[in-house]
């Protein structure tokens, strides 16, 4: 078995937004227990040892771990290369410097390229203050990915939102259609876009691409209810990532909570001994566990069968084929959800997803 | 010298378009480093890992920005007895169109 690349540390489901977008957890109140500094650091440290390269350092928001910089030089420290995926609300300038040294590259998310709209969909004031942390984050030489999450209500702003990338100076933008997980899983029909805007925003994006060839990374993530064959999730499952959740749980992927799989934890065991045995690990790893169409199909090292959340969602088996594929025999699910968003000419209300669990 | 390589996905062969004078550096989101549990170099990005193979790590760790092109061959050609030139150049134009490599021209001095 190879070992993982990426480790995805979701350090606290709280956050100062409540896009309905987010693919956090529902179930929020199971998380509110979180990690200490020294179990982070001790995760960290054994992910390095199992071969990870990469920690995304994630939420919720991440700035609302009083420890971030602790946990990020325990990062930095194992040899790790350190991403932070923040909204930046929170970064002030102090906090920025002290975490320069050890965060390698930051990717803020900005909802919108024109404040009323990026706000709206955020659920709090934070467009100006996001632009601000961006040139922060330019000021002191970081390399900066900004992120905007594409959905029915903003996807015709695609342009604009270039735009806006290119002006605060991004290396990168990370145009990304959202997937259907946690909120965005409840708001799934208010944001699914029609196949006509979906469309339009590609002929954007690939002018982009060439003409921003030698300045700016243009990263589109397709939204697959309108492939034919379903996303590569996570590159297989188990096979290149796994994710740490704000109470230690070990994941295959942020969304495989929803699965009715035993639970690992980093309270309970060694991620190493997680890895290579635990049994949400093992659960669709390789190619063995798969049902036809994908059994005997010339892309199952390709695509793996596509998203076995997503399988879990659409059909209540985890272990069907991805319905977004055109071979699935649930097909019709999705394409029921397509038609329905093309069909649609009101506007449906947007469920935010809330800032914290409260205290109970 | 054994041919450098970059585990999948491969860089893709182009035309070497990259001069001898042209001062190549990692990009600023790029690290270079050695992972133990693979034994094998990587350059680490955002959202990716690149495994070098061959004497990808012996390239790029000269590329600081200062060593032209031709110096960086002429300097793997004291460590080894056969250098392709064109295929070093092939290599960094590789990572160049992955942006894992920038150029500066001429005497434009770097800040690295």
């Amino acid at each position: 078995m190879d070992s993982p690349f990426g480790l995805l540390a979701e350090l606290t489901y709280r956050c100062p937004l409540a896009c309905a977008y987010c693919s956090n957890p529902v179930n929020m109140a199971d998380y509110t227990d979180e990690l200490s500094t020294d179990e982070w650091r001790r995760v960290l440290a054994e992910a390095a040892d199992l071969g990870v390269l990469q920690c995304h350092l994630s939420g919720g928001e991440p700035l609302l771990r009083r420890d971030l910089v602790d946990i990020a030089t325990a990062g930095h420290d194992a040899g790790l290369y350190t991403n932070l995926v923040t909204s930046a609300l929170g970064l002030s300038r102090a906090r920025a410097e002290q975490l320069r040294a050890v965060v390698d590259h930051v990717q803020v998310s900005i909802q919108a390229d024109e404040p009323a709209i990026s706000d709206g969909i955020a659920g709090t004031p934070s467009f100006h203050r996001k632009i601000e942390a961006m040139g922060l984050v330019k000021e002191l030489g970081w390399p900066l990915t900004v992120n905007v999450v594409l959905h029915r209500k903003n996807i015709d702003r695609v342009a604009d939102v270039l735009r806006l990338a290119e002006e605060v100076g991004a290396d990168r933008v990370e145009l990304a259609n959202t997937q259907y997980y946690g909120w965005a899983w409840r708001n799934r029909d208010a944001l699914l876009p029609s196949r006509e805007q979906l469309e339009a925003a590609e002929v954007v994006v690939r002018a982009a691409r060439e003409r921003l060839r030698d300045r700016m990374d243009v990263i589109y993530v397709i939204p697959d209810y309108y492939s034919r064959y379903p996303k590569p999730c996570m590159g297989g499952w188990a096979a290149r990532q796994l994710t740490v959740t704000p109470n230690g749980d070990v994941l295959p992927c942020p969304a495989a909570q929803s699965l009715p799989l035993p639970r690992a934890s980093v309270r309970d065991d060694p991620l190493e001994k997680i890895w290579t045995q635990a049994p949400v690990m093992a659960a669709f790893r390789g190619t063995d566990w798969m049902p036809d169409p994908c059994r005997s199909c010339d892309r199952r090292e390709l695509d793996f069968g596509g998203c076995r959340c997503q399988a879990f969602q659409l059909t209540g088996d985890a272990a069907r084929t991805d319905p977004v594929c055109h071979l699935s025999p649930d097909h019709a699910l999705v394409t029921a959800a397509v038609q329905a968003a093309n069909e649609r000419r009101t506007t449906e209300a947007l469920a935010p997803r809330p800032h914290r669990v409260r205290q109970r | 010298m054994t041919a450098p390589q970059v585990g999948a996905p491969r860089a893709e062969p182009s035309d070497v378009a990259t001069s001898d004078l042209a001062r190549p550096r990692l990009a600023r989101h790029v690290r270079l480093s050695f992972c133990r549990t693979r034994q094998r170099h990587i350059l680490q990005l955002p959202e990716t890992v690149v495994v070098l193979r061959g004497s990808g790590a012996d390239i790029l760790e000269l590329c600081d920005g200062r060593r032209t092109v031709g110096e960086i061959v002429a300097e793997l050609a004291t460590r080894y007895r056969d250098v392709p030139g064109d295929e070093v150049r092939r290599f960094l134009d590789g990572l160049a169109a992955r942006r894992c490599v920038e150029f500066s021209r001429g005497g434009e001095t770097t800040d690295g």
